[in-house]
């Protein structure tokens, strides 16, 4: 029982930082029908900064709690930046063109990033200093938890319940619904497409950053190359809980982690990158539009 | 539209330039290194102006670029390239001079090792073995609009089919007597049709889906391929592979290296030839038809009584059949196999070669794969950013000359406008 407890709750952890990388995923996927290929590199490009800029403040002398701060704060800024940039060189001119079109440019960003990323840096794995705080009246329940799983749940559902707002209640929410819906009726009622997908963005890849950062620190460590294999499970939880749907995506992200803790705990450590492929295809041959996904019908 | 003032122009790109420094400030400027916990940062200021440089003139070029390719629209008659090639055209449609270059390629092709060194050889059949792979997956990708990730999977399968006749068939026939190098010959026609069982095996599920979730699952069960070849060791060889693959029979002789390289060009060559002649064939049958049909717009399709199951069926077997080919090959040149020449940038390169060259244009994929093969081989000193440039290529690609390098000529109904008028 307690080995179960502790899979579930590393499940749990775990898929949370999964959502955090789906929402980008569903958002993106649900305005511009475009899987964002680039979105882990723009996941681990976040971890890479709040590395470098961390470890600039903390060489500086600042105390912990304002490096962490301030590496976090500044590495979702540049990641979002990506994010945005990205958008503009890569995707926009291809609007309106074929779907593969763009779909063959994102693979084509996301090679370019992490080579990027490769070629300036390193292509080793650097460990990576976790500046989270550890608390201490946690200690009895180590076996179970430890705080920077704790502090992934915490940020991830403060996170999630904003966006949620965000989306349902500012203007920019319903602009983005809308878009979601019907882009060129929401060109015509006057909603500035171009700014929606661009924020879209933004919001994503902020997103990612953060899940970039929390899971290097929970990791402890990174390479240029770390945001592939994550960007496609997150894809996977996105998949998985019905793509463009925001709630789905949490839920697919939590299935997702479990099911990686319990088939890693319970099967075999050998293929833990191989059950995300397994759901993936399991799902898509049985419900190919997600447990919440809306079907949706081809049109001519 | 506004003229342009130029001035505007260098203005915005100014703010780009600032923003880009700020933006690639981090990554480009600031080199991390960790040691002992503490990291450590390591400024490179050279750096800044050349980024700041860089971003002001590509900024610049962009945006006349878009701009240029949103003007161009449907109109794209004119300029030099397309004049030179038109004259080109002229020249080539004359049956005699097209024999004669043809012939002059030919002799050139088969001159090759002889006049070259082994190396190069050996760099020419790597670069013929993505030729055989570039045009199945242009089958796939470019007849048929299926995106496939996992399209080194097959390639893979082809590869382990005769890895594995060797390691498990091979013992018999050495205690036997027979030459070992028959395997090879054994196994190019098992690949394929192996290979062509993945393909329709792996098809099964995948019918139903759409083009991106396509790409995914095909990249998933490529993933999975590479995962279980790695993790079953008491079958596979696990990482490690299977070493010491025997090289073709060549009657009965134990060749030397250089001549065995020889010779596995000229098996090479003769499959390439078969591989374009057979997938030229397809091309203008009923399946190819078909396919283009398909890709074009598939409720369409439907509509018109073609069926859809089928032939994507045929498809992924037809393109999973050449990897399996150019598999064996690749086994027979190396010697030596391990999970690690199947991953998914393996596919993701082949798709470039295809994307590059012209998508569905057989000319386009064998020209992609050569230059993406031989480029890294020919240029050493990029070989490092070889990936880098090969990304940014296929975005440019993508963006403003989506038909690729070398397109493909549709085929199309052509009346002679003087007949007319007489």
């Amino acid at each position: 029982m307690e080995y179960f407890l502790k899979l579930f709750l590393s499940g749990t952890a775990k898929g949370s930082i999964y959502a955090l990388m789906a929402l980008g995923y569903t958002m993106v996927y649900g305005i511009i029908q475009l899987i964002n290929f680039a979105h882990g590199e723009i996941y681990m490009i976040g971890g890479f900064t709040a590395l470098i800029l961390g470890g600039f403040f903390f060489s500086k002398g600042m105390p912990v709690g304002l490096v962490l701060f301030f590496s976090v704060l500044l590495s979702i800024m540049y990641a979002a930046a990506f994010g945005f940039t990205v958008e503009k060189i890569a995707y926009r001119p291809l609007r309106g063109k074929p779907r593969l079109s763009a779909l063959i440019s994102a693979i084509g960003v996301s090679i370019v990033l992490q080579n990027f990323v490769l070629l300036s840096q390193t292509e080793k794995f650097l460990p990576f200093p976790s500046y989270l705080p550890e608390f201490s009246w946690l200690q009895p329940y180590k076996a179970y938890i430890n705080s920077t799983q704790l502090i992934i749940l915490a940020v991830t559902t403060v996170i999630m319940v904003l966006l949620t707002l965000l989306i349902k209640f500012t203007r920019t929410g319903k602009a983005m619904r809308a878009t979601a819906q019907d882009m060129h009726m929401a060109q015509l009622v006057g909603v500035d497409v171009n700014r929606v997908i661009s924020v879209t963005f933004i919001m994503g890849s902020a997103l990612a950053a953060i899940g970039g950062v929390l899971i290097c620190s929970y990791m402890g460590q990174i390479n240029y190359y770390i945001g592939f294999v994550a960007g496609i499970k997150a894809f996977v939880a996105a998949v998985l809980g019905g793509i463009g749907s925001i709630p789905g995506a949490v839920l697919g992200s939590f299935i997702l982690g479990w099911t990686e803790s319990f088939g890693t705990g319970y099967i075999s450590s050998d293929y833990e990158d191989a059950f995300a492929f397994v759901i993936l295809i399991v799902i898509l041959l049985i419900k190919p539009d997600g447990i919440l996904g809306r079907t949706q019908k081809q049109k001519v | 539209m506004k003229p342009r003032s130029i001035l505007t122009d260098i203005g915005k790109s100014l703010v780009t330039a600032v923003l880009f420094m700020v933006l690639l400030f981090p990554l480009m400027v600031m080199k991390v290194n960790v040691s002992r916990g503490v990291a450590q940062i390591q400024f490179r200021w050279n750096l800044l102006p050349i980024v700041g440089i860089g971003a002001f003139v590509l900024s610049y070029v962009w945006r006349i670029a878009l701009e240029w390719n949103e003007r161009r629209g449907n109109n794209r008659s004119g300029g030099i390239f397309s004049r030179t090639k038109a004259v080109a055209g002229v020249y080539l449609a004359k049956s005699a001079v097209r024999t004669s270059s043809y012939l002059l390629l030919l002799a050139f092709v088969i001159a090759f090792p002889f006049l070259f060194g082994m190396y190069h050889t050996n760099v020419m059949i790597t670069a013929f073995i993505y030729v055989i792979l570039a045009l199945g997956l242009n089958i796939v990708v470019g007849l048929g609009g299926l995106l496939n990730l996992g399209y080194a999977a097959f390639f893979g399968v082809g590869a382990y089919t005769y890895g594995l006749m060797w390691k498990y068939v091979g013992p018999s026939f050495v205690a036997a007597g027979i030459d070992t190098g028959w395997l090879f010959w054994i196994s190019l026609p098992l690949a394929g049709i192996i290979a062509t069982l993945f393909g329709i095996l792996l098809s099964l599920p995948v019918l139903r889906l759409r083009g991106d979730y396509l790409a995914i699952i095909t990249l998933a069960f490529g993933e999975i391929f590479r995962m279980v070849m790695q993790n079953s060791s008491d079958f596979t060889g696990g990482a490690t592979g299977i070493s010491l693959i025997p090289r073709p029979w060549f009657f009965g002789q134990k060749l030397p290296p250089i001549k065995a390289a020889t010779y596995i060009y000229f098996i090479a060559i003769v499959l390439v030839i078969i591989t374009i002649f057979v997938v030229r064939r397809i091309e203008d049958s009923k399946v190819g038809r078909a396919l283009e049909a398909m890709r074009e717009d598939e409720v369409a399709c439907e509509a018109m009584g073609i069926d859809l199951v089928k032939n994507k069926l045929i498809t992924f077997a037809l393109g999973a059949f050449w990897a399996g080919i150019a598999g064996v090959l690749m086994a027979a040149q190396t010697t030596y196999i391990n999970p690690d020449s199947f991953t998914l940038w393996e596919s993701i390169i082949i798709l470039m070669a295809v994307v590059i060259g012209g998508t569905g244009s057989i000319p386009g994929a064998i020209g992609g794969a050569i230059l993406l093969k031989l480029l890294p081989e020919y240029f050493r000193a990029l070989s490092q950013y070889r990936m880098l440039i090969y990304g940014i290529a296929m975005i440019l690609i993508i963006i403003f000359k989506p038909e690729g390098l070398i397109p493909r000529k549709r085929k199309q109904y052509t009346f002679d406008k003087k007949e007319v008028t007489r």
